[in-house]
């Protein structure tokens, strides 16, 4: 099994059930319940393939596991390669987990255009994982740029009323960002000759060159993030996007920023991501303090979570640019943390949203009456989202803080800050939806959580708890890369002011 | 043993948790069954755990067989590693002891007290809950899961005031308890950070194992350099100060009494807002090496003594009058700590544990008999109604005031003395602040008395109608908690600061020789012993005066000095600067960041803008294109002629 293609099979298992989604022929009920049905077993299967590689994943292995390569084009240095580390594995399992979960999500409030919905899906899968796992510059590229086009159509065509000014927002934000960083792999490719990441990764670009290459993939990644101030497409996407495409929005396609930033700005940019660092603390201290505030002045549910998940990506740069071991880990931890959290707040949301047919805060109020289950999954995860030990939350905030204060101590007391805002605008959300008197019509025969529903949040408290309580299987999984990345770019740095001391 | 004692009050917890939504689907004439279910389960569990921390004690603290337990690993990244471990060291243990027996009481009492209520399994599994973080957190090991089990009481203690989450009120008091507590994490949190900076650990043993050797290191943190144990300990103190209620972040714990009495009685009298003491004690090794912030512990102990001693005197809610003295006997247990008597500090923390909580219990035992009544201007000669709750109430206050022979007189006049022994001015400023505290304590004690047991009854007939003694399952506890009032000081006083204490102690508290203030507190002057005890007699005999013999005394003084009496009554005014200054502008803030920062500035000058302008040039592109040939013909020939000249004239 040594040579079994774990990562094609992953990557690819999503588009076989695409094949069979496009045989099914029916009546449009028919159709329907088949179609929910091959997207929800592919989707299963993909999942449990990829515990795979978890569990055949070497924990002391420091560069690629499961490396398949084919070559594609042999002049440009261009190749079919894929291959995952300490950095990128979870990130893979988050996606074919999250997917599984809209899936089961979409089922009862999807009944339009089931097939194609579906299909978007399971292709957006493909194409999240081909990005995570791809090592060649240019697949990644496709891949990453890939991903706009399934997410702009579930906004697009199964979102709310704004529905189109979302979707080109999202879609014109992001594209200003890629056509830079097209630009800058370009440029990368020409002057290594090579667009093979492993080989990158060790590449030193020169001094010069490094500030533009990082500010051209900057713009890509800060979009994604979104870091402050180019946020603002997320709280409309978040909006107008149906349910699960808010989950995989805020679960994995943020992380995207975060992981590029560890992938690409951090080990091949070394000498100008340490001249930009103060540059990206000030924005992730305008994002943290500036969203919260901002969160705590919402009326709508889901755009409340979309300016709390400007915050926490706060906290993920910081730590990225932190640079040392507690600020990477927790970083990485953060972004799987607020993948599942941010994902279960959306899917919570969506729950009374499929109810009700309104995201007001004011709409709501005394849910605990009728829906008990439905507040204590949603307690649950409000705490992950305040970072109270013992959850998910906890740990990647206070890793980040902790690394971030060895390194600035001001921006660490100021990301701090957050922490206290965060409980404020999560608390009052809390109190104003679920406590209280339930006076409202429409909310008396309001129906709890369905066993379905239990069933799509289950493994997402399960997950909270246990890198809350336990997160040593995770931490153990990235050492030996996140080493590796900091061996990189300290000696980079090291080297250049041995180099510019010589010059004086 | 001693793992038991700690996680069984978790499985009770969580058993009564699955009970709640068991009593969600089950018939309503069933629902009883599930109440006592949950009763038996959690009740159960507590008193096991109860007993296992008394043998734990005994093999612990009697054959001094000190242990750390370690439950497995946490987390680990780089040199950051620490672990789940429980601690069993004379200090912790003491804290079991104490919050094991106290809360199986509270447990017991609440089957009387929460009998009427249709929410029973939920209470009971959030009063184990607190239970168990509260053990977490006193048995921890290292500064993270002393946070665990900080932030961990902290929920439960939210979720216990917001318990009746149909009052707006309480679930305002919740909230404002959970993000004050907040502010006083981020001070803990940072001097984690610190901590780890500094030792490059944060386990208890490795950090006092450097603390000497490190204390004349300096850190540079915020931009400047400083004594390095200083920054940590001062930052580690804000947390000490928001968890224990102390000046300036003490304004949620008068709120907090929205909450049901036995939620009062246990958390924010006898367990939670002492946490903070336990937290100064259990680092003594830090604190020792730093005089300044051992000096602002005094400073904020002594000073909220007596401030809210002050509010006390003036409030008529019985329970936010027991709430003000909790913070005032809290700033007591601090300035002890301050002058480096952390076991005088401990043993007030626990002879008040059981003091206030029988007070609490008894208010409760009042405001259950009065029909949910808590104003005391409603109240009135009830001692004839409930004899026994009168009697148990004389207890606690007698305990409280620090009369002879009650367990509140050993403590109190220790914490004074040592206050004077340490010889210092601000030791001296703490001794006076807390002679004078000592006096308005008896005052208001029996104000409380007084107004509630004695004189007319001003209650409504209907109310009066219904006044009834507690049942059996509530007064016992009270009675429990009685004999620790009356007995706990005396019994006591040799282990924890007389003769025996050295060996009882053992390592787990840290004092140097330069700070010989509980060494002196054993002969200080004739009139520094008595002076206590004096001012406490004399408390309560301007309360008989002013309520009892001259009535009208009261109104008269509020009328002469109206400006004082609605200073004190507004509570000094802090909760009217904190919205000012932090609540409104925050929502200010954040409404104008989203709709002229997000909306206009960003949106407007960014995409919007950019879209608009795109739209705006298409447009007056698109008004050229009228379509009449002639308008065509007339810009061709413009443009030929433009051509012409441009031609033209680069020609010559």
């Amino acid at each position: 099994m040594n040579n079994f293609p774990w990562l094609s099979v992953i990557t690819f298992a999503p588009m076989i059930g695409v094949l069979f989604i496009l045989l099914i022929r029916g009546n449009p009920e028919v159709e329907a319940r088949n179609t929910r049905a091959v997207a929800l077993w592919t989707s299963l299967i993909t999942f449990a393939v990829s515990l795979g590689i978890w569990v055949k994943f070497d924990n002391a292995i420091v560069g690629f596991q499961f490396e398949e390569k084919a070559v594609w084009m042999e002049s440009l240095g261009l190749a079919y390669h894929l291959g995952v580390d300490g950095i990128s594995m979870f990130f893979i399992l988050l996606s074919t987990l999250l997917t599984v979960l809209c899936i089961a999500a979409s089922w009862i409030s999807i009944t339009d255009r089931v097939k194609e919905y579906m299909i978007s899906f399971l292709v957006l899968e493909t194409l999240m994982i081909g990005m995570f796992s791809a090592l060649d510059l240019v697949l990644f590229y496709v891949f990453f740029e890939g991903v706009l086009i399934p997410m702009f159509l579930i906004i697009g065509v199964w979102g709310g009323p704004r529905r189109n000014y979302a979707a080109f927002k999202f879609f014109l934000y992001t594209l200003v960002g890629s056509v830079l960083m097209l630009l800058a792999i370009l440029t990368m490719i020409f002057e290594s000759g090579t667009a093979d990441i492993t080989i990158l990764l060790n590449h030193d670009f020169p001094v010069s060159l490094q500030p533009w290459l990082w500010l051209a993939f900057f713009a890509s990644f800060a979009v994604k993030v979104p870091m402050w101030p180019v946020h603002t497409w997320l709280p409309d996407a978040h909006v107008e996007a149906p349910t699960a495409g808010s989950v995989i929005l805020a679960g994995v396609l943020l992380k995207f920023g975060g992981y590029g930033f560890l992938r690409f700005s951090l080990p091949m940019f070394p000498i100008a991501s340490a001249d930009f660092t103060p540059f990206i603390f000030g924005l992730s201290v305008i994002a943290i303090i500036y969203t919260s505030l901002v969160a705590l002045a919402q009326e709508d549910m889901k755009k409340l979570i979309a300016y709390s998940s400007v915050a926490h990506m706060g906290f993920v740069t910081m730590g990225c640019f932190a640079a040392n071991q507690q600020g990477i880990e927790g970083a990485i931890i953060q972004m799987l943390s607020h993948g599942v959290v941010s994902a279960a707040l959306f899917l919570i949301v969506g729950i009374v949203y499929d109810r009700i047919h309104s995201r007001e805060i004011s709409s709501y109020g005394g849910l605990v009456h009728r829906m008990p289950f439905y507040a204590l999954i949603f307690m649950i995860f409000m705490l992950a989202s305040v970072g109270l030990p013992g959850t998910s939350g906890f740990v990647g905030e206070f890793l980040i803080l902790i690394g971030t204060f060895q390194v600035n101590t001001w921006v660490a007391l100021l990301g701090a800050t957050g922490v206290i805002i965060g409980a404020a605008y999560m608390l009052y959300l809390y109190r104003r939806v679920i406590f209280g008197e339930l006076t409202k019509e429409d909310l008396k025969k309001i129906l709890d959580v369905s066993p379905r529903e239990i069933a799509v949040f289950a493994p997402l408290i399960f997950i909270v708890f246990f890198m809350g309580i336990y997160p040593i299987p995770f931490l153990d999984v990235m050492h030996s890369s996140v080493e590796n990345l900091m061996e990189r770019y300290h000696s980079a740095l090291a080297a250049h002011d041995a180099v510019a001391i010589l010059a004086k | 043993m001693y793992v038991s004692a700690v996680f069984l009050p978790l499985i009770g917890s969580f058993i009564a948790g699955i009970l709640v939504f068991v009593g969600a689907i089950t018939k309503p004439e069933k629902k009883k069954n599930i109440d006592q279910m949950a009763h038996m389960v959690t009740v159960g569990a507590m008193l096991l755990s109860a007993v296992a921390a008394t043998i734990a004690f005994i093999d612990v603290v009697v054959y001094g067989n000190a242990v750390v337990i370690k439950v497995w690993t946490w987390v680990e990244s780089g040199s950051l590693k620490f672990s789940w471990e429980l601690r069993g060291d004379t200090l912790s243990l003491i804290m079991l002891l104490m919050v094991t027996w106290v809360s199986s009481m509270i447990h017991i009492y609440s089957i009387g007290y929460m009998s009427h209520d249709n929410s029973i399994p939920r209470f009971m599994s959030y009063l184990s809950l607190f239970t168990f973080f509260m053990l977490m957190l006193v048995t921890s090991n290292n500064l993270i899961q002393l946070f665990f089990g900080w932030e961990g009481v902290g929920l439960a203690s939210y979720l216990l005031i917001g318990f009746w989450y149909n009052r707006p009120s309480a679930c305002a008091a919740a909230i404002k308890a959970f993000v004050v507590n907040r502010v006083g994490d981020f001070g803990f949190a940072l001097g984690i950070f610190a901590t780890f900076l500094l030792f490059d650990t944060i386990s208890f043993d490795a950090i006092f194992g450097l603390a000497e050797e490190k204390s004349n290191a300096v850190i540079t943190v915020f931009g400047g350099e400083f004594h390095a144990l200083t920054v940590i300990c001062l930052l580690l103190f804000v947390g000490a100060m928001g968890k224990s209620a102390q000046l300036g972040l003490h304004t949620w714990l008068p709120d907090a009494m929205e909450g049901p009495t036995p939620v009062s009685a246990l958390i924010h009298a006898a367990t939670m807002v002492t946490a903070g003491v336990f937290m100064v004690a259990r680092l003594s090794p830090l604190f020792e090496y730093s005089d300044t912030a051992l000096t602002v512990v005094i400073l904020v102990g002594a000073s909220t003594a007596i401030f809210a001693a002050t509010i006390a005197c003036v409030q008529n809610d019985i329970k936010r009058v027991i709430a003000y003295s909790t913070c005032s006997q809290l700033g007591y247990m601090f300035f002890a700590l301050g002058v480096s008597a952390y076991s005088a500090g401990m043993f007030h923390l626990i002879t008040h544990a059981f003091f206030k909580a029988l007070l609490f219990l008894g208010a409760g035992s009042v405001i259950h008999a009065m029909s949910d009544e808590q104003d005391m201007r409603k109240m009135g000669g009830l001692y004839k109604l409930i004899p026994v709750t009168y009697v148990l109430m004389w207890v606690g206050s007698l305990a409280l005031a620090g009369i002879w022979p009650f367990s509140g007189f050993y403590s109190k006049d220790i914490v004074l003395e040592a206050a004077w022994g340490a010889h210092t001015g601000i030791g001296y400023y703490a001794f006076w602040m807390g002679i004078v505290a000592a006096f308005l304590t008896a005052f208001y004690s029996w104000r409380l008395l007084i107004l509630t047991f004695h004189g007319e009854n001003r209650a409504d007939e209907i109310t009066l109608a219904h006044v009834h003694e507690s049942p059996k399952v509530m007064i016992l506890p009270l009675v429990f908690l009685a004999i620790g009032a009356l007995f706990v000081g005396i019994l006591t006083f040799d282990f924890f600061v007389g003769d025996q204490a050295t060996e009882f102690w053992g390592n787990s508290i840290l004092i140097l020789s330069s700070h010989p203030a509980l060494e002196n507190a054993h002969h200080v002057p004739i009139w520094v012993k008595y002076l206590p005890l004096f001012v406490g007699v004399a408390g309560i005999a301007l309360a008989y005066l002013m309520y009892m013999f001259a009535p009208e005394l009261p109104g008269a003084l509020a009328n002469g000095f109206h400006r004082t009496h609605r200073f004190l009554v507004r509570k000094w005014y802090f909760d009217e600067i904190y919205d000012r200054l932090f609540v409104k502008p925050a929502f200010t803030l954040g409404y104008g960041f989203w709709k002229s920062g997000d909306g206009a500035l960003i949106d407007g000058v960014g995409p919007d803008g950019i879209a608009a302008t795109t739209l705006n040039i298409a447009r007056r592109a698109g008004a050229l294109q009228s379509g009449y040939l002639y308008h065509y013909a007339f810009a061709m020939l413009l443009g030929i002629a433009g051509l012409t000249t441009w031609f033209l004239v680069t020609m010559s």
